[in-house]
């Protein structure tokens, strides 16, 4: 048995990303509870302000190093953190649940045969177990549970956990050149939807439905997005019409999300889309029908037609803004 | 080339979910079960590789005689042969990646596919699992997919975003809803499959690495405010976020 938490931080572009941070804290409140020692690593070529680690509770930060690893690469990486946790008696590993983290979670549980859990929403210690939260069926349900291996892998979901600052201290941070990477699997190139914030990162949504009766109206999401510096989200409804890209489709075939503010405009509300949604923070609805599903899980609803009232928030919006 | 797929059969994404009544499993009443969504991408994508390169297809999938159903529509959809992998008792994700392995192995497999995650447990992780395994490449929720000789270029979503990955075979590739436009099945196809036998075998037996603890519902919603019927509540909505909910 290993005694160590190693916690996986995720660099773009040579930022840390926020949900690094939420892991870096997260692992600090498990290792006071199983008083474990903690460290992080971190993958890329040159990377800011990785000192700041240590605010959250994360002392010690190895940053391997190479400039071929500007980009991801799945098996440069997996073979890091697969040698560095052999080679250190590493017992539990934190990934942020991110498209990395996802990707590469998997692999590294296949290496050392570690039990995983993916997308945490909660982490409970009970005597020398965690027992973790996740939702399954999209949020339909949530189940929990309890890695039995030697070296146990969990991913944590993106804006579940708070990443509070502790203290004012910094992290020690030692850099090793990373060499004898497995490029098999690189990144090459990534094409960037232009300026647009993803739903699965963002801290605001607003969303469209089949109530927007046109792609054209999304002119108007669009607008009132950019006003709450948010992300345009969609329905399945929309996707399938082709209105909008499936990047954008929140619920059980799309992505689920958990922003602090989910606005959702002529969306009704089918169970696929609620299990996808509702366990935002906030959700707004704004629906002509009633009785639609959406305002049972809604803590504002109007009930109405979209085009008057859309127009009406992005005036407000506005107004205040001035 | 022998190209696999792997597929999974699982309830319908409208389907109401229940607990079952040991808390670990689901309530089957009244849910019907499909071919999981992503993996309709995957069985297309074999397809129309085949129809470039040559070669024989294989949809495998792992769970009870249920399963036989979903494995019919691969082979409806144009899937050459279909093996079970028989096992109705619990296992996490790394269990069935080690059973798929083992099948993936046997039948010489070079280039299997997946759907990006099965919509019951939401992993996402059998097919990176399965490449490891094995000891292939693999790239991950590929939304494009491009095969030149053993060289593969494939495009993933990221956040914000896509990533063009590199890599070759031998290889797994997840699917992505936006890769393709999965097929519907003839008529002849489905008359053919409902002829074809389906192999069966023993799946390959292994320990767990994850326990499921308990199953529950997330917390109900509180019934939420009704602040109006027209855009005079407009004003009063953003009151409300800004000074209530504080998220503005």
């Amino acid at each position: 048995m290993g005694n160590k938490i190693l916690i996986l931080l995720e660099q773009r572009n040579g930022q840390l990303k926020k949900a690094s941070f939420e892991a870096a804290k997260a692992a600090y409140e498990l290792s006071s509870k199983l008083s474990l020692e903690t460290e992080a690593i971190v993958i890329g070529n040159e990377i800011d302000n990785l000192e700041a680690v240590g605010n959250y509770g994360v002392t010690k930060v190895i940053h391997f190093k190479n400039s071929d690893l500007f980009n991801y690469s799945p098996s440069a990486y997996t073979k890091i953190l697969v040698d560095y946790s052999r080679e250190n008696n590493v017992s539990i590993i934190i990934i942020p649940n991110t498209s990395l983290g996802k990707d590469l979670a998997p692999r590294v549980s296949a290496k050392l045969n570690a039990g995983l859990a993916m997308d945490c929403i909660a982490l409970d210690v009970q005597g020398n177990d965690i027992i973790a939260t996740r939702p399954i069926y999209a949020g339909k349900l949530l189940q929990d549970v309890k890695p039995i291996s030697d070296v146990k892998i969990f991913t944590l979901r993106p804006n579940v956990f708070p990443a509070s600052v502790i203290n004012d201290s910094k992290a020690e941070v030692t850099i090793r050149n990373a060499e004898n990477l497995d490029f098999s699997t690189k990144v090459v190139e990534i094409k960037k939807s232009e300026g647009k914030l993803d739903v699965a990162e963002a801290e605001i949504i607003v969303s469209g439905g089949r109530g927007m009766k046109g792609p054209e109206h999304f002119q108007l999401i669009s607008e009132l997005a950019q006003l709450l510096g948010a992300a345009v989200g969609a329905s399945r409804a929309v996707v399938d019409a082709g209105w909008r890209p499936h990047s954008e489709q929140v619920g059980q075939t799309g992505k689920t999300v958990s922003p602090t503010l989910y606005i959702a405009l002529g969306i009704s509300g089918a169970i696929q889309h609620l299990a996808g949604m509702r366990s935002s923070k906030y959700i707004v609805a704004v629906n002509k029908d009633k009785d639609a599903p959406i305002f049972q899980v809604a803590d504002y609803g109007i009930v109405g037609d979209v085009f008057e009232i859309l127009p009406a928030m992005i005036e407000e919006i506005k107004k205040i803004k001035s | 080339m022998k190209i696999a797929v792997c597929v999974s059969h699982v309830p319908d994404t409208a389907a109401k979910i229940n607990i079952s009544g040991d808390g670990k499993g689901i309530d089957q009443t009244g849910v019907t079960y499909v071919v999981n969504p992503y993996d309709e991408f995957a069985i297309e994508e074999a397809l129309k590789t085949k129809e470039k390169v040559g070669g024989d297809t294989v949809v495998i999938s792992l769970g009870g005689e249920a399963n036989k159903e979903t494995l019919r529509k691969a082979l409806a959809m144009g899937i050459d042969n279909a093996v079970l992998l028989k096992d109705e008792s619990y296992r996490d994700s790394l269990s069935v990646a080690k059973a798929l392995a083992e099948e993936i192995k046997s039948q010489n497999a070079e280039l299997v596919f997946f759907g990006k995650q099965s919509v019951d447990f939401d992993n996402s992780v059998v097919g990176q699992m399965t490449a490891e395994l094995l000891g292939y490449n693999c790239v991950s929720v590929v939304v494009d997919f491009k095969l030149d000789g053993t060289k593969i270029i494939a495009e993933r979503e990221i956040e914000g975003g896509k990533e063009v990955v590199e890599t070759t075979l031998p290889a797994v590739i997840t699917a992505q809803k936006g890769l393709n436009e999965p097929r519907y099945a003839s008529l002849k196809g489905i008359m053919a499959a409902k002829k074809k036998i389906i192999e069966e075998k023993p799946a390959f037996v292994t320990e767990n690495f994850v326990k499921v603890v308990t199953l529950k519902r997330p917390a109900p919603k509180q019934a939420g405010k009704i602040i109006g019927t027209d855009a005079t509540a407009v004003p009063e909505l953003i009151r409300l976020l800004r000074e209530e909910a504080k998220v503005i």
